[in-house]
């Protein structure tokens, strides 16, 4: 189907399906019990799922195919922002021309970007894709105010023209009409779901990315890129410029930078120059290292985890501590606040260096690499009895490829 | 004339803290060949000394003076600091006055150490694995130090004020034949600059003129037959990652009276203190230490009024333009080696 094979086919159904029931998986536990504070099931976040996956997924057409570690790709989230905004202002709160020329911009940005850093690779590029993006960085907090808003961050104002806006049209972000905002939100067995539009517009963009994506991998260009990363020397001695190759693939991912950064600006229309710090490079590196780089689904899983334990990790304070602990000796109870103390909170990010020194120490084929040695495991131990897991294993199995 | 010879002063500081930190990169890149991004942190965590032995020369015990009332009448407490009673309280003002410089000797054996078990610890298992490992490895790591630092001393930047002596400004002019007023440089960035030159001075030294520093030039330039010859190369690179450490602390206690100390400030000198090692030539020591005084100045000189009228913001960028241009006209770097990196 679709120009996949079987195995294919399969797997992007589940991941459909996955998004598609993110909703209603993500809040496994009743509300108003202990455990409730677990749940992901609300629009912020599973958006920020959705868009953070879009943006891991393109990063990894680049470093995860061919091995170029860009540290500038928040600058095209950035852009993308910006691009929509700017439509907001220009036209009306419809999103699509915004997304639009978010990619458009976006695009057109990697190509000069790219076209320059990539005439060096290794820590050049790095280097090189870094100081872009801190220039950009720079440049939008302070010689561009006109075009940024500078600190303020860019929004809509009512003087702005919106020649599009009809009398008492919509003043919030929607698709044709239909508001981002707008939920659906049914009780069922004590649980409180939230189907959310601009969710499922983001979900659905995803699955797209992420059938591109899968097309990418599965194409001779996609093989070309992962020639590029295992041996570019050999390549060019076959009469091969890789260049074009390289520049493609940083011009795509950019270009899905781009969409993330006006799907954040479609979720709230806002658009500031913090998204473009090099910290925000770092962060789509670590979801995708996190995840396993290289892979189809890894990227997706490790923007997800970070993004889920960054919202658990930063609402635990030192009372939700205290409770936890509360049944044991009051010493060690003290000694266990004062230790888990050090990584929830705002020291969240604490957890996240040692988690990401961890995977890159130990793991450095990231979680979909974790899960598959897991499941050898228990595979292994099965091939003598009965053998039949289901759909699991073939599942992650593809993931790897 | 005088607008020039003040622009150059005020690069110097900055380009001084650029050139240690630099320094410190290049030694660790060209002696184990690891591209280390925690070295913004070990400046930062230098800096964090300087605040730490400040704040325990400052460690008080309080005191009922019975002479003094406070407003409602009770007798006052006046908290006198340890170091006065035990140093009689001339000599302790004095020390927690002179905190900052008595620092450099506080942070010499914790910076060692943090340097040690980094290289022991960590680096070491990442010598055989891809640059981009490398990077993303220490990138963590400083994430994990920033966030460390900023669990104990809070977000906010804390200041950690020159000795008494060294406040106030140098009519720097008036030396040199100008009017009054006109150059006008304050004493503390002085004393750093000096003590950057020290500094670079000092490493520079030890690398040309003792045994220890011949055998690491050699080990840099050759190490499988430095290895050969029954040296062992390993640890005195270890030495060398952990005076890497030590001069980007040291750069980092004596930079808290120009800039109060914060938890990222580490990551905002990385940044630029990369640029400054690959426009200098990456491995090349003297092109690490000139082409971060270049910078420094370049960027003073792109903060004038004057620079900006005619291009906007060009003071934000120039450090990142100029680095474009080098990478893309002359990858190797200004001094650096033919065929190290060129890629």
């Amino acid at each position: 189907m679709l120009g996949l094979n079987k195995k294919d086919t399969r797997f992007l159904l589940i991941v459909i399906a996955l998004t598609l029931l993110t909703p209603i998986l993500l809040q496994p536990f009743p509300e108003g019990s202990a455990l409730a504070q677990f749940n992901a099931g609300y629009p912020d976040l599973m958006q920020r799922f959705a868009i953070f996956g879009i943006f891991a997924i393109g990063f990894n057409i680049l470093f995860g195919l061919t091995g170029y570690l860009s540290f500038g790709h928040a600058a095209f989230l950035g852009i993308g922002s910006y691009a929509t905004v700017w439509m907001y202002k220009l036209l009306n709160f419809n999103v699509l021309p915004g997304l639009v020329l978010a990619v458009i911009c976006s695009g057109l940005f990697a190509v000069v970007i790219g076209y320059i850093s990539l005439r060096r690779s290794g820590i050049y590029f790095s280097i090189l894709t870094l100081a872009f993006a801190e220039m950009s960085y720079r440049l939008a907090y302070s010689v561009l105010t006109p075009l940024t808003n500078g600190e303020t961050g860019l929004q809509v104002y009512s003087i702005d023209p919106q020649i599009l806006l009809r009398e008492g049209g919509h003043t919030a972000t929607h698709i044709f009409g239909l508001e981002m905002a707008l939920s659906w939100q049914p009780e069922v067995f004590g649980r409180l779901y939230t189907f959310n539009v601009g969710y499922y517009f983001c979900g659905i963009i995803a699955i797209a990315a992420f059938y591109l994506s899968m097309r990418i991998f599965r194409s001779p260009f996609g093989l070309m890129l992962r020639a590029i990363k295992t041996n570019q020397t050999r390549l060019n001695y076959t009469g091969l410029n890789a260049r074009p190759y390289t520049l493609a693939a940083f011009v795509i991912s950019g270009m899905y930078a781009g969409l993330a950064g006006g799907l954040l600006a479609a979720m709230d229309p806002l658009a500031g120059a913090e998204r473009m710090v090099w910290t925000e490079s770092g962060a789509v590196v670590l979801m995708t290292i996190l995840g396993g780089a290289g892979t189809l689904l890894g990227p997706v899983l490790g923007a997800g985890f970070i993004k889920y334990f960054e919202n658990i990790f930063s609402k635990i304070n030192e009372g939700i501590l205290h409770d936890w602990f509360s049944g044991l000796p009051e010493g060690l109870a003290n000694a266990l606040i004062w230790f888990f103390d050090h990584f929830v909170g705002a020291g969240w990010h604490l957890t996240l260096g040692l988690l990401f020194m961890a995977v890159v120490i130990f793991l450095p084929g990231g979680l979909v690499e974790g899960g598959q040695k897991i499941l050898g495991l228990f595979r292994r131990r099965n091939t003598e009895t009965s053998d039949d897991d289901g759909k699991k294993p073939g599942k992650s199995s593809q993931a790897a490829e | 004339m005088d607008a020039i010879l003040l622009q150059i002063l005020n690069g110097l500081d900055k380009g001084s803290a650029y050139a240690l930190i630099a320094l410190g990169l290049t030694l660790i890149f060209g002696t184990l060949g690891v591209v280390n991004f925690a070295h913004g942190a070990l400046f930062m965590v230098g800096a964090f000394c300087a605040v730490s032995l400040q704040k325990l020369l400052n460690l008080s015990f309080e005191v009922i003076d019975p002479t003094k009332k406070d407003f409602l009448g009770n007798p006052l407490k006046v908290k006198s600091p340890y170091v006065e009673s035990w140093f009689g309280p001339e000599t302790g003002a004095a020390i927690i006055d002179w905190s900052v410089p008595l620092a450099i000797i506080f942070a010499i054996p914790i910076m060692l150490l943090i340097g040690f078990a980094m290289e022991r610890g960590l680096i070491k298992h990442f010598y055989k694995r891809a640059h981009a490992d490398q990077i993303l490895v220490t990138f963590g790591l400083a994430i994990v130090m920033q966030e460390i630092i900023k669990h104990y001393y809070g977000a906010n930047p804390i200041q950690t004020p020159a000795p008494e002596m060294f406040k106030g400004s140098l009519d720097f002019g008036v030396l040199i034949g100008f009017d009054p007023n006109l150059i006008i440089y304050p004493y503390w960035r002085l004393v750093y600059f000096l003590f950057a030159v020290f500094i670079i001075g000092g490493v520079f030294a030890f690398l040309q003129f003792t045994t220890f520093g011949m055998v690491v030039r050699a080990g840099m330039a050759d190490r499988e037959t430095v290895g050969l010859l029954g040296i062992d190369i390993d640890r005195r690179f270890t030495l060398m990652f952990g005076l890497a450490g030590v001069v980007a602390g040291l750069a980092g206690v004596m930079y808290g009276p120009i800039l109060a100390p914060n938890y990222h400030m580490g990551m905002d000198f990385l940044v630029l203190s990369f640029v400054v090692v690959v426009v200098g030539g990456m491995g090349s020591l003297p092109g690490a230490v000139a082409a971060g005084f270049l910078l420094g100045i370049l960027q003073s000189f792109a903060s004038m009024n004057e620079v900006k009228a005619i291009f906007p913001g060009i003071d934000q960028i120039i450090i990142y333009l100029i680095a474009i241009v080098v990478l893309l006209t002359r990858p190797r770097g200004l001094m650096g080696r033919k065929g190290v990196m060129e890629e």
